[in-house]
């Protein structure tokens, strides 16, 4: 945990859950695990609030007592939420993306539940005497675990001989009991981790104050249903994230191919990675090769590409330099493979690229690149490489060498580093650095929240005040007033002070909206991270 | 330490072989960085689209209604002795999410709130083993002795403050008792006979401070 991240965490974790979680919070990921008494002791809270605390982020370890412990990235995947969101908005609709929305906001939920919210939600929507039939919903969600994006919560580890709890289906016979192991059990772990328990939801969604007879009818009988279990009570449902982030890293690989090649192109990776989807594991190096005959097969119909075309295309993405896609045999017309980490590494070096060029100017950029391709340059083989003035190439290399993106490696030719006698080469290393940017970014968002809370807090009694006035003519519309009330009312917030909230408003969704846009790089960035570690 | 004085700007190696001359060093920095050093290149404007827009909103709904859910927990102040108006118009979601009790079956044992017992009948039952019977006749009996012995304030004072330690945890039980309250001594300084509930007022009892008590 770096610096930079436990302040994110903690500014992440006030934000939404109060300042008693973020005291916890941050305590705990700087001290590690802990057990209770501990943890109490140090943050000084009392037992009921801290119960409720440590609920959404913490995980216990084995053991007695019971060690706490919170990880950074569950954390600083609040900030993925709204893209998570609207990512299952694309695929399953407004009903998929509220069984998301309700699941990301509890945490965990039962399969009931999460369908009646839902449902209820979606009747609250729609035009009076329509509501939303818990079939439809139940089809979501069983749809959404189909496809991996949700699982099931891994049963919570007992320190003892009593067996986890799994009701209404029955264990896999043979199963024996899980053993207390020193490491936190996965949900993968957990054997029926992706089957839909047999519920039993029968009904509609119920819209709050109906005011019609039939519907209190309904109502009262619902109420006397809604009390029995419904054959599911324990099995709890999450988000299962690293899903997303595959379903992200694929659409990051086919929007930069769209970019770079053609649209034609990217609807042919588009497919290799479809096909892909259950055979490859989420930290392959590459998909599993694929014959061209098969991706011919597998093509939308609506595209109408032959089959020579085809091979052409291939061609042309082995052939690019982005090495996204690449060759790995000949038999079936050709095997052809999806680099994943090629082309995460690849996605990275363009990002660390762009920044140089955005905050130093292009021709810095261009002497990073030259520097990322060729390694180690001397002083005067990086001014003739990169075609720039000695002078202003010594000015833009010293300036990329104190703010850390560019090394200095000596290489002596005498054993006692004699300065006269000893090669400086400049150097660029893309792990180290791409680790630096990412740090960079979380800084970044942290600030971006706290300018944030600065000025709604500076002006704050701004916005209560419009508040204030906001729900008076709410009432007053509902309550169907004359339109002279409603400017009366709407008169009492001052021109100026409307320009001010106006101004407000606008830096305050700006704030938010780099939030979001930061956090699209960090994904990059992490998951490039991410990758050489598993790979080293 | 020797080329303090001669060599302030001295580098330990010969910097002509970086190609950076003497001359082409920035100037020194003099006290901290500004707070927003200029840049000489601005950054590049955020991306602005539907789905931008759209991302947007819901982060905002979804920071909103997570302030509101039971997990968002605000330092509880303490309850005002005095019930607020607006309390009544509360609305019931409210209050449930007030009272919401997490899944236990998810989390460790020790963080249920324990319901608190009351303590202090346990530590009395065993300490006190004698009956209430005896007890009452204690009392009674101490308290004869007490209105005939003014002089010892201090030993009654004692045995009287055991008993009514014991005795003022069953005060609800015990209403025959009730009026020894008022009659049984606290352990101060003052002699009893000083004090009077206002019922000799300017009587006999008060004889020492008549000029100074003021009458308003």
């Amino acid at each position: 945990m770096t610096a930079q991240e436990v302040r994110l965490c903690g500014l992440l974790l006030q934000e939404h859950f109060g300042e008693m979680v973020e005291k916890v919070g941050t305590h705990l990921l700087k001290s590690g695990a802990q057990n209770l008494r501990m943890i109490l002791h140090e943050t000084g809270i009392s037992l009921d609030l801290h119960g409720a605390c440590v609920f959404s982020s913490g995980r216990k370890g084995p053991g007695s007592p019971t060690e706490y412990r919170t990880s950074c990235d569950r954390i600083l995947r609040i900030l993925r939420y709204p893209r998570y969101i609207y990512t299952a908005k694309t695929l399953y609709g407004d009903t998929g993306e509220l069984i998301i929305e309700e699941l990301l906001q509890r945490g965990h939920m039962t399969m009931s539940s999460t369908v009646k919210t839902v449902a209820d939600r979606l009747t609250q929507n729609m035009e009076d005497g329509r509501s939303m039939d818990y079939n439809d919903v139940s089809n979501s969600f069983s749809n959404l675990v189909e496809t991996h994006f949700l699982q099931r919560c891994p049963p919570p580890p007992r320190a003892g001989p009593k067996e986890s709890a799994t009701p209404a289906p029955p264990p896999v016979p043979g199963t024996p009991t899980p053993p207390i192991s020193t490491s936190l059990p996965t949900a993968e772990s957990f054997p029926d981790c992706y089957k839909v328990p047999h519920v039993t939801l029968i009904g509609r969604g119920k819209r709050p104050l109906s005011s019609e007879d039939v519907d209190d009818q309904r109502n009262a009988k619902k109420a006397k249903m809604d009390s029995e279990t419904h054959g599911d009570e324990g099995i709890c449902w999450q988000v299962n994230f690293e899903r997303f982030h595959l379903h992200f890293r694929d659409q990051a690989i086919i929007s930069a191919v769209a970019n770079k090649l053609d649209q034609t192109s990217s609807e042919i990776v588009r497919t290799m990675l479809r096909m892909s989807e259950v055979t490859t594991s989420p930290s392959a190096t590459c998909t599993k090769p694929l014959s061209a005959n098969e991706i011919f097969r597998s093509l939308p119909t609506n595209y109408n590409i032959a089959r020579p075309i085809l091979d052409q295309y291939l061609t042309l993405l082995v052939d690019d330099p982005m090495e996204f896609v690449g060759k790995a045999g000949e038999s079936g017309g050709g095997m052809y493979v999806v680099n994943m980490h090629r082309a995460l590494a690849n996605l990275a070096r363009a990002t660390l690229e762009s920044v140089v060029q955005e905050r130093f100017g292009s021709r810095s950029a261009r002497i990073f690149r030259l520097l990322l391709r060729k390694r180690h340059l001397e002083q005067k083989q990086v001014e003739d490489f990169a075609m720039i003035p000695a002078k202003e190439a010594k000015d833009m290399l010293y300036s990329l060498l104190s703010q850390n993106l560019v090394q200095l490696q000596e290489v002596p030719k005498t054993p006692d580093y004699a300065p006269s006698r000893t090669f400086y080469l400049y150097t660029v290393n893309q792990l180290p650095t791409a680790r630096m940017l990412l740090q960079n970014c979380y800084k970044t968002v942290a600030n971006l929240i706290e300018r944030r809370l600065y000025e709604s807090k500076e002006s704050k009694r701004l916005l209560e005040k419009s508040q204030r006035i906001e729900a008076i003519l709410a009432s007053l519309q509902a309550s169907g007033a004359e339109p002279e009330q409603l400017t009366e009312v709407e008169e009492m917030i001052t021109a100026p002070e409307k320009q001010q909230l106006d101004a407000l408003r606008l830096h305050i969704n700006k704030l938010d909206s780099a939030e979001n846009q930061v956090d699209e790089t960090i994904f990059l960035i992490e998951s490039y991270v991410n990758s050489t570690t598993t790979t080293s | 330490m020797a080329g303090k004085g001669r060599g302030v700007g001295a580098f330990t190696f010969n910097i002509e072989a970086l190609g950076i001359g003497r001359g082409s060093m920035p100037d020194s920095r003099v006290g901290p960085m500004p707070l927003f050093p200029n840049i000489d290149f601005k950054p590049v404007p955020l991306k602005a689209g539907e789905e931008e827009d759209y991302m947007l909103a819901l982060k905002q709904e979804m920071r909103g209604t997570m302030q509101r859910l039971p997990h968002n927990i605000k330092c509880h102040a303490n309850k005002a002795e005095v019930e607020r108006y607006t309390e009544r118009y509360l609305k019931q979601s409210q209050l449930d999410d007030a009272n919401w009790t997490p899944d236990w079956s998810l989390l460790p044992k020790e963080l249920m709130p324990q319901k608190k017992k009351v303590v202090k009948p346990v530590k009395k039952k065993k300490a006190v083993k004698i009956s209430r019977k005896e007890t009452e006749a204690m009392l009674t009996k101490l308290d004869e002795l007490e209105k005939k012995d003014d002089g010892n304030p201090e030993k009654s004072d004692d045995e009287t403050e055991k008993k009514k330690v014991n005795e003022g945890e069953e005060e609800e039980e015990i209403e025959a008792e009730e009026y020894d309250e008022e009659d049984v001594e606290e352990e101060n300084d003052y002699i009893d006979s000083y004090f009077d509930n206002g019922e000799d007022f300017g009587g006999a009892g008060s004889d020492e401070n008549v000029d100074g008590e003021g009458t308003f």
